[in-house]
C-alpha cells in the first residue's frame, strides 16, 4: 500500500515511505502469524514438561516400549518408524525450497513437480501418524491388568489394552492426553499445510502465478511448511527422545 | 465484487455526486459501504458502536448485582422484568448471580475495552495519522470485525439459553469450569463461552497482523519511527502483546475443551462428585491459572495501553503543547509491555507458589511501576502551564491519569506478595483493577470518542453535554471504587452472592448501599452520552477539517470521508507530531506536513 517507495532524503530505511526489512506484508504478517503460533505449542510443551515432573512418582511410558512397530515386520525396532516419518517430512521441506526457488526463476514445471512432492511427503506423513495412532490405541497383544472400580463401588480387575483418553496400559494416563492432543494439533497444522500446498498447486497450474508475475504465495505456503516441520523436530524430541 | 458494484449503479450514482471532488471514486452499495466494508474508517466504527452495545449490555449485568450487593434478599421488579425465571419475585438466584459477574467480566474486558478500544481507534488511526491509504490488507480488516461479531453474538446468545451463560468467573478457572456438574453455567454456557472467545481470538489475530504490518510498512515518506504519534505506537505495542499472548489463552482453551468434552484431564485431579470420584484425575488446575494468566497480564496493557497512548495524544494537543519526554514515553511503552510478560505469577500468590518464585514475581511486578511513574509524571508535565482548553476529550483524558495515578498505586500493595496475601481475593482487587484498567481504559474510549467524533462523524458532538458526562461519571467512578478499598481491607471477599452469613461483615453493608447508588446515578450519565453521541450523528453541527488545531496527519484528510483518505498525494512528513506554541510562530500549532522552515533546521527536535 506504501505508494512511495523511493528512499527518503535521509537514506534511513525507518525513515518512512519504505518497507525497512524489504519484506511485503503477507510474508511479514506470515512472520508475525509463526511466532504467534509458536506461542501456542511453546505453552503446549512446556504444559507436557510440568505435568511429566508433576508425575514423577508414576510410571512415564518409554517411547522405547511403546513405539517400536514398524509396517510389515513383527520385529521389534525402536523408533524406527517414527524416525523414518519424521526423515520423509524433513525432506518435504527440502523440496519446499526447491519449489520456492523454481519459482524465483519462474520455472513452472519444476514449481509443480515440487510441489507435488511436498503434497506426497506431507500426505505421507499424516498417514504414518494416523499409523502411529493405530498402534498407540491398539497396545499390546497381552495388555496389562488393572485394578479398577466398577458402579458399584467394588474392586475389580480388567485387562486394559492400547492407550486412550480414559486409560494407558503403558503407564501415566497424561502421557495419552497430551501425546494425542500435542501430536494430533500438529497434525492438524501438518494437515493445514497440505491444503495450502495444494490451493498453491492450483493457483499455479492455471497460470495465476505467471499472470500476477510473483511467486510469493508459494513462498508463503513454504514459510508455514518449514515452521511446521520445525515444530515436529520439538514435539519428537520431547515425546520420543526426553 | 465487481457484480454488486454494476447492480446498486443507482445508489454510486448518488455516492458519486456527493463526493464530486473525489478522485478516488468508487462505487458502492449499501452493503460493500455499511456491512461488509473493507474501508479502515467504516470498519473502526462498526467495532465502536458493537462496542458500546456490549458495554451498555455489560453494564446492565453489573445494575442486577450490585441490586443484589447492597439490598440482599430484596425483591426488584426490574431484575424480573429483564432476568425472568433467574430473577422470580425479584429475587436474584445466586446461581445467575455468578453468571452475571462472569459475563459482566468478559464483556467489558474483551467486548468492550480490547475491542472497542483496539478495534475502534487502531482501526481509524493508524492508516490516518500515518499516512495510509487503507489498511494493509483490507479484507482481513473485515474478516476481523465479522469474526468478532459472530464472536458477540454467540455471546449474547449464551445470555438466554436454559441452563445459563458460564458462570465461572471471566477467568473461568477449572475445574469449575470443567464439570457441568459444578455449576449449571458450566453446561452450554461454557461451551458457548470457549468457541466465542476462540472466534475473537482469531479476530484479534487477523486485526494484529494488519495493524502491526501496517505500521512496520506503510508508513509514508519522512514518517520515522520517532515521528510517529504516540498512539500509533501504543496501538502497535498492544497488538505485538495480543499476537504473543493470546495463543497461550488458545492453548488453554483448547485443552479446556478436552477435559470437559473428550474425557482427559489436564486440569483436573482428586475430584468428587456427591461422594464418587471423578474418573479422570492427575491433571493441575494450577496449570491453567499459569497459561491463563500469561494471557491474562498482558491483556492488562493490551486494553490500558491504547487509552494512555490517547490520553497523550489529547494531552498534547489540548494543552497546546509538546507531549514531556517523547522518548521517554516510547521506552516507557516498550518497557512495560515487555514486563507485561513476566509479572504473571502476582496473580497466583496464593495458589501455593513457591515464596522465593512469588518474591521475584514481586520484583518484576514493582518494577513496572518505574515506567508507570514515568507516564504519570509526564503527562504532569506537559499539562503544567500548558494553555489548557477544557473540552471533553481533554477531561476524559486527564481522568485517566488520575485514575491511572490513584489505581496504580493500589497496584503496589497488590504486586507484593507479602501484602496481596491479605487483601486476595477481596474487593480491594476488585477496586484496583476497575480503577486502573477498567474505568481508566473505559475513559481512553470516551475521550477518543469526543476528540475523534468529528473524524469519524464529520460532525462535533455537544460539548455542554460532554461535559455533564464528565463529571457525573468521574465522580461515580470514584463514588463506586473507593469505598471498595475499605470493603476489601476490612476483608469482604469478591464473588460473593450475599454477606449477610457474616456478621461481621453487617456494618459495612452501608458502603454497598452507597456504591449501588453510584452505580445507578453513574449509568444514567452513560444515557446521556449515547444520546449525545446518536444525536450527534445525525444532528450535530458540521465539523470543521481541523477542529481542535492538531497536528498529526488525520486532520489533513478531508471531513467527508473518501476511499484512500487523501484526495491528492499523500502528505509527506517533515516533523514530529508535537509542534505546539513554537515561539516565534504565528500558529500555535505546526502540522506534521508543514516543511521544515530554515531556521528549523539548523535544530531539528529529532
Amino acid at each position: 500500500m506504501a505508494d512511495s517507495t523511493s528512499v527518503t532524503s535521509k537514506g534511513s530505511i525507518w525513515g518512512g515511505g519504505v518497507a525497512p526489512f524489504n519484506v511485503s506484508y503477507g510474508k511479514m504478517m506470515m512472520w508475525f502469524f509463526l511466532i504467534s503460533d509458536a506461542f501456542t505449542f511453546s505453552s503446549l510443551l512446556i504444559s507436557y514438561g510440568t505435568m511429566r515432573n508433576k508425575a514423577a512418582n508414576e510410571h512415564w511410558p518409554s517411547p522405547d516400549e511403546v513405539f517400536n512397530h514398524f509396517p510389515f515386520t513383527d520385529a521389534h525396532i525402536k523408533l524406527a518408524f517414527v524416525s523414518l516419518m519424521t526423515f520423509i517430512l524433513i525432506m518435504s521441506s527440502v523440496t519446499m525450497v526447491l519449489a520456492v526457488e523454481a519459482g524465483h526463476r519462474f520455472d513452472k514445471k519444476a514449481v509443480v513437480k515440487w510441489l507435488v512432492l511436498t503434497i506426497i511427503g506431507g500426505l505421507f506423513f499424516l498417514g504414518s501418524q494416523a499409523w502411529e495412532w493405530y498402534h498407540f490405541i491398539t497396545g499390546t497383544h497381552d495388555g496389562k491388568l488393572v485394578e479398577v472400580m466398577n458402579e458399584q463401588g467394588v474392586w475389580e480387575t480388567i485387562r486394559i489394552y492400547g492407550a486412550n483418553m480414559h486409560h494407558n496400559e503403558y503407564g501415566a494416563q497424561q502421557f495419552a492426553n497430551f501425546f494425542f492432543f500435542i501430536t494430533g494439533f500438529h497434525g492438524s497444522h501438518v494437515f493445514s499445510g497440505v491444503v495450502l500446498n495444494v490451493i498453491a498447486l492450483l493457483m499455479v497450474l492455471n497460470g495465476r502465478m505467471e499472470r500476477i508475475g510473483h511467486y510469493e504465495f508459494v513462498e508463503k505456503v513454504g514459510l508455514y511448511w518449514h515452521f511446521v516441520d520445525l515444530v515436529w523436530v520439538f514435539v519428537f524430541t520431547f515425546f520420543y527422545l526426553l | 465484487m465487481d457484480s454488486t458494484h454494476n447492480l446498486s449503479a443507482e445508489n454510486a450514482h448518488v455516492t458519486h455526486d456527493a463526493h464530486a471532488h473525489d478522485h478516488h471514486e468508487h462505487k458502492e452499495s449499501f452493503i460493500t459501504k455499511y456491512v461488509f466494508s473493507q474501508d479502515h474508517k467504516m470498519i473502526a466504527k462498526q467495532f465502536l458502536v458493537t462496542a458500546i452495545f456490549m458495554a451498555v449490555v455489560a453494564f446492565m449485568l453489573s445494575l442486577f448485582f450490585r441490586l443484589q450487593l447492597a439490598w440482599p434478599g430484596e425483591s426488584f421488579k426490574i431484575s424480573e422484568i429483564f432476568l425472568g425465571k433467574w430473577a422470580e419475585g425479584g429475587l436474584l438466584d445466586p446461581n445467575f448471580y455468578l453468571s452475571l459477574v462472569t459475563m459482566h467480566g468478559t464483556l467489558m474486558v474483551f467486548f468492550v475495552l480490547t475491542a472497542g478500544l483496539t478495534g475502534t481507534y487502531a482501526n481509524l488511526l493508524i492508516p490516518l495519522q500515518l499516512g495510509v491509504r487503507d489498511m494493509v490488507n483490507p479484507f482481513m480488516n473485515m474478516l476481523s470485525y465479522w469474526f468478532f461479531f459472530v464472536s458477540s453474538v454467540l455471546m449474547i446468545v449464551s445470555l438466554f439459553i436454559e441452563s445459563g451463560p458460564a458462570s465461572a468467573g471471566w477467568t473461568i478457572y477449572p475445574p469449575l469450569s470443567a464439570l457441568p456438574e459444578a455449576i449449571p453455567g458450566s453446561g452450554l454456557g461454557m461451551t458457548l463461552w470457549l468457541i466465542a472467545m476462540a472466534l475473537f481470538i482469531i479476530s484479534s489475530l487477523l486485526g494484529g497482523l494488519n495493524y502491526v504490518a501496517t505500521v512496520i510498512n506503510c508508513r509514508t515518506k519522512g514518517m520515522k519511527m520517532t515521528r510517529m504519534p504516540l498512539t500509533v505506537w501504543t496501538f502497535m505495542t498492544a497488538a505485538i502483546l495480543g499476537i504473543l499472548s493470546f495463543p497461550v489463552l488458545l492453548a488453554a482453551a483448547l485443552l479446556l475443551i478436552f477435559d470437559r468434552s473428550f474425557g482427559t484431564a489436564f486440569f483436573l485431579s482428586d475430584i468428587f462428585i456427591s461422594g464418587q470420584a471423578l474418573e479422570q484425575t492427575g491433571g493441575s488446575p494450577v496449570l491453567f491459572q499459569h497459561l491463563f494468566w500469561f494471557l491474562g497480564h498482558p491483556e492488562v496493557y493490551i486494553v490500558l495501553l491504547p487509552a494512555l497512548g490517547i490520553a497523550s495524544e489529547i494531552i498534547s494537543t489540548m494543552s497546546r503543547k509538546p507531549i514531556f519526554g517523547y522518548r521517554a514515553m516510547v521506552a516507557s511503552i516498550l518497557a512495560i509491555a515487555f514486563l507485561s510478560f513476566i509479572v504473571w505469577g502476582h496473580h497466583m500468590f496464593v495458589t501455593g507458589m513457591d515464596p522465593f518464585i512469588g518474591s521475584i514475581f514481586t520484583f518484576t511486578t514493582l518494577l513496572i511501576a518505574i515506567p508507570s511513574a514515568i507516564k504519570a509524571f509526564n503527562y504532569i508535565t506537559t499539562l503544567w502551564r500548558g494553555n489548557i482548553i477544557f473540552s471533553p476529550g481533554m477531561l476524559f483524558a486527564i481522568g485517566i491519569v488520575s485514575l491511572f495515578i490513584s489505581g496504580g498505586l493500589t497496584g503496589i500493595i497488590l504486586g507484593d506478595s507479602a501484602l496481596d496475601i491479605n487483601v486476595h481475593h477481596t474487593y480491594f482487587v476488585v477496586a484496583h483493577f476497575h480503577l486502573v484498567m477498567g474505568v481508566a481504559s473505559l475513559f481512553g474510549i470516551i475521550a477518543g470518542v469526543y476528540h475523534w467524533f468529528p473524524k469519524m462523524y464529520g460532525r462535533m458532538m455537544n460539548n455542554k453535554l460532554g461535559y455533564v458526562h464528565f463529571w457525573v461519571t468521574f465522580i461515580c467512578a470514584y463514588g463506586v471504587f473507593w469505598p471498595m478499598h475499605y470493603l476489601g481491607l476490612a476483608g469482604v471477599p469478591r464473588r460473593y452472592y450475599s454477606n449477610t452469613a457474616f456478621p461481621m461483615f453487617d456494618h459495612l453493608q452501608d458502603l454497598n448501599v452507597l456504591i449501588t447508588i453510584f452505580v445507578i446515578i453513574g449509568g444514567l450519565a452513560q444515557v446521556v452520552f449515547i444520546f449525545n453521541f446518536f444525536y450527534s450523528i445525525w444532528r450535530g453541527p458540521k465539523a470543521p477539517q481541523n477542529p481542535w488545531k492538531g497536528t498529526t496527519l488525520e486532520w489533513t484528510t478531508p471531513v467527508e470521508h473518501i476511499h484512500g483518505n487523501w484526495p491528492g498525494d499523500i502528505p509527506e512528513v517533515h516533523r514530529w507530531p508535537y509542534d505546539f506554541s513554537l515561539p516565534g510562530e504565528e500558529e500555535d500549532f505546526i502540522p506534521q506536513n508543514v516543511p521544515l522552515r530554515d531556521h528549523e533546521k539548523a535544530n531539528e527536535h529529532h
